[in-house]
């Protein structure tokens, strides 16, 4: 069944030795659709995430994004972009040189204004000059976000990405997640902060024990996020019962 | 994938150039390892050019290997591999321009370590430097080659320091010994004819195995 | 929540009929080694380790042959199975190895009045030594089962491939220092009484290289080493 889905996954699993960390999972993933995914740590998001990057070979199932294998298709890489938790930098480098090397990398025909305009948009282009070892944890996720979105990726990735993030730059992060979105690419949003994930999302997930244990898509009032809570936590209740 | 590889090899040497420890230290060692050799050198028993090309290349594995570590290191601090392995970029990109990087890295260190042999062991300085320089082209070529790929399986694993010198040490032996054979006949002014067979084993090692490990590269990333 | 392991209906013995006919096999040859081979003129009683040594190194191929095929076919298939035969045969190859490189120099030092020498196995073997070693060191060090495959497996291909230098290394360098060698044990042209031990002896380790694999296959994995 092929599609033209941003991102499609059929009875995607994974296994490490006997533990069974993501299994059964179908999910399908449109243009300007945002799917944001919650669970409690082991629960299989990050492995999920990875699958999906093609950083992670499934054990079972497949899953595609825009139709192509990420694993043997290495041209169309350019499409992804992903933020986890650890930042993919370069710590002796500065954030610019980072974010250059990574759209140098991604084809970008113009790498040194494609890294200062993304830094500008994560509002760290003041500290665009220094060694990202010498940056903080904040300001080291945004430039690490900058890296990730520098090459006008079209599906992303983003694994807890608020993390380490203070107010305003999570508003900076959400302003652009949501101008991405609206210019019509995916994202699989990964986090812990129901509010933050729940304002992006078109559609919403939790994960429990590697499987999707809810799935709710946006209603026209926008996401409960009260509701959304407590029915996560029954969810959690009934499964650890 | 050539291009790719360079925009790797060049952010390597950037980093490199930016904390320059790994190469301070490397160029000590050797320094001091070709000293340490002329030190315990009885110079009434054994004639400089026999000792030197046994010394160097000795010296060179050693140091060589030292500096390979460094090579995925940083990939895994920060896990910036990551970054690596979802890029456009081909698995074998990434090897070639490591590889290159640790090219450029050995030979920056044999820049001064050939001089430094042939002033130490009263060799002549032009026709050393000059007559070793290619066939230390070749052997840097293998013991690279050989290195990145099992300093991309040490940084998985516990006892990396460990785990890399035991792994690549058998393999740089036919390096050592066909560079020490080939530079003993140069140093001595023999004819070419005689290092030929070594030539042929050094260049033969370095097209298979420069070959095989890129093949075998992708292999030892994450699945 | 984890699914246990389905209890194993039928474990297959380790030592069985196979195993202890080859230990059979090798008690006899050394039976006959010691008691019913005579001496060889010049060189007396150390030659008779030549009966062991010869076969051991042999065997030690053999068994890492195994390990190069296995390796392949790992990285072809990607089946465990073959895996577990590469340590299988590694771990006998070790051991065969040390066999051949403690027995190499006693046999050495009274014949040719030196411990070691250039002699092309002798050589070899101990590269294989080394690179044996170091395939199980790489075992060691990695816990993740299916990395630990891999990477072992592309080590043992790697390993095939430097054996042709290694030994084109050796020769070349030999040819180049020819030794100083008081009596030249080769290739036996051996009488007939002798000929038969060793061929018995070649026989009899290669069977027990291979029962020993069959046995390190079938150890049940609690953490395949």
């Amino acid at each position: 069944m092929t599609s033209n889905a941003a991102v499609h996954a059929v009875d995607l699993g994974k296994a490490f030795g006997r533990r069974q960390a993501v299994r059964g999972v179908d999910f399908s993933l449109g243009t300007g659709e945002c799917l944001a995914l919650f669970g409690p740590n082991g629960a299989g998001k990050t492995t999920l995430l990875r699958l999906v990057a093609g950083l992670l070979k499934p054990s079972a199932g497949s899953v595609r994004v825009r139709d192509v294998d990420m694993r043997r298709d290495a041209p169309a890489r350019s499409a992804v972009g992903l933020v986890s938790h650890q930042s993919m930098l370069y710590a002796p480098l500065t954030a610019r040189e980072n974010v250059e090397f990574s759209a140098r990398l991604g084809g970008v025909a113009e790498p040194a204004s494609a890294a200062r305009d993304a830094l500008a948009s994560l509002k760290v282009g003041d500290v665009a000059d220094v060694e990202v070892r010498k940056l903080s944890r904040g300001q080291q996720q945004r430039v690490s976000i900058a890296r990730a979105l520098v090459h006008g990726p079209v599906v992303l990735l983003l694994d807890e990405p608020y993390s380490g993030l203070d107010e305003s730059g999570a508003a900076a992060l959400t302003s652009v997640l949501a101008s991405l979105r609206e210019r019509g690419a995916a994202l699989l949003l990964v986090t812990h902060n129901v509010a933050e994930g729940l304002a992006l999302a078109t559609h919403a997930a939790v994960m429990l024990d590697g499987r999707f244990a809810l799935e709710e898509t946006r209603p026209a009032s926008g996401f409960n996020a009260a509701a959304f809570s407590a029915g996560y936590r029954a969810q959690a209740g009934v499964d650890r019962g | 994938m050539l291009a790719a590889a360079w925009i790797i090899a060049r952010k390597d040497l950037a980093v490199e150039l930016r904390t320059r420890s790994a190469f301070l230290s490397v160029l000590v060692f050797t320094l001091l390892a070709l000293a340490t050799f002329f030190f315990a050198w009885d110079a009434t028993s054994v004639a400089s050019i026999d000792l030197a090309p046994g010394v160097l290349w000795v010296t060179f594995t050693f140091a060589g290997m030292l500096g390979l570590h460094r090579s995925f290191g940083s990939e895994a601090q920060d896990r910036a591999i990551d970054g690596l392995l979802i890029a456009p970029v081909e698995r074998e990109a990434i090897y070639l321009g490591k590889a290159i990087a640790n090219l450029v890295f050995v030979g920056a260190v044999l820049v001064v370590a050939l001089p430094a042999l042939a002033i130490l062991y009263n060799l002549p300085l032009a026709q050393t430097v000059v007559g070793l320089a290619p066939v230390a082209l070749l052997a840097a070529i293998g013991l690279v080659s050989v290195g990145t790929l099992f300093s991309s399986m040490a940084v998985n694993t516990r006892l990396a320091e460990l785990l890399l010198p035991m792994l690549s040490l058998p393999f740089f032996v036919p390096i050592v010994m066909a560079s020490s054979q080939i530079s003993a006949r140069l140093l001595a002014g023999r004819p070419m004819s005689e290092a030929m067979p070594w030539l042929k084993i050094l260049i033969a090692f370095d097209l298979v195995f420069v070959v095989a490990c890129t093949i075998a590269f992708p292999y030892t990333l994450e699945e | 929540m984890t699914v246990p392991a389905p209890a194993r209906a039928f474990r297959a013995p380790l030592f069985d009929w196979f195993f202890l006919l080859a230990v059979a096999a090798v008690g006899g040859t050394l039976v006959r080694i010691l008691a019913f081979t005579p001496f060889e003129a010049s060189q007396g009683a150390a030659q008779k380790i030549y009966y062991i040594h010869v076969p051991a190194a042999l065997s030690a191929y053999l068994a890492l042959g195994i390990l190069a095929v296995a390796s392949v076919m790992f990285l072809w298939l990607r089946d465990p199975r073959a895996d577990r035969l590469a340590v299988s045969a590694a771990e006998v190859g070790l051991l065969f190895t040390t066999l051949v490189i403690t027995t190499g120099p006693l046999w050495a030092k009274p014949i040719w009045g030196t411990w070691w020498s250039w002699d092309m196995r002798l050589n070899l073997t101990m590269f294989l030594w080394f690179l044996t070693a170091a395939y199980l060191v790489l075992r060691g060090a990695i816990d993740d089962e299916a990395m630990r495959a891999r990477f072992s497996a592309v080590l043992g291909v790697l390993a095939a491939l430097l054996i042709p230098f290694i030994h084109l290394s050796v020769y070349l360098f030999r040819t180049m220092h020819p030794e100083p060698i008081v009596l030249q044990p080769g290739r036996p042209r051996l009488p007939a009484e002798m000929l038969t031990t060793w061929s018995m002896g070649v026989l009899a380790f290669a069977f027990l290289c291979i029962a020993l694999i069959r046995a390190r296959y079938r150890l049940p994995d609690g953490r395949d080493a």
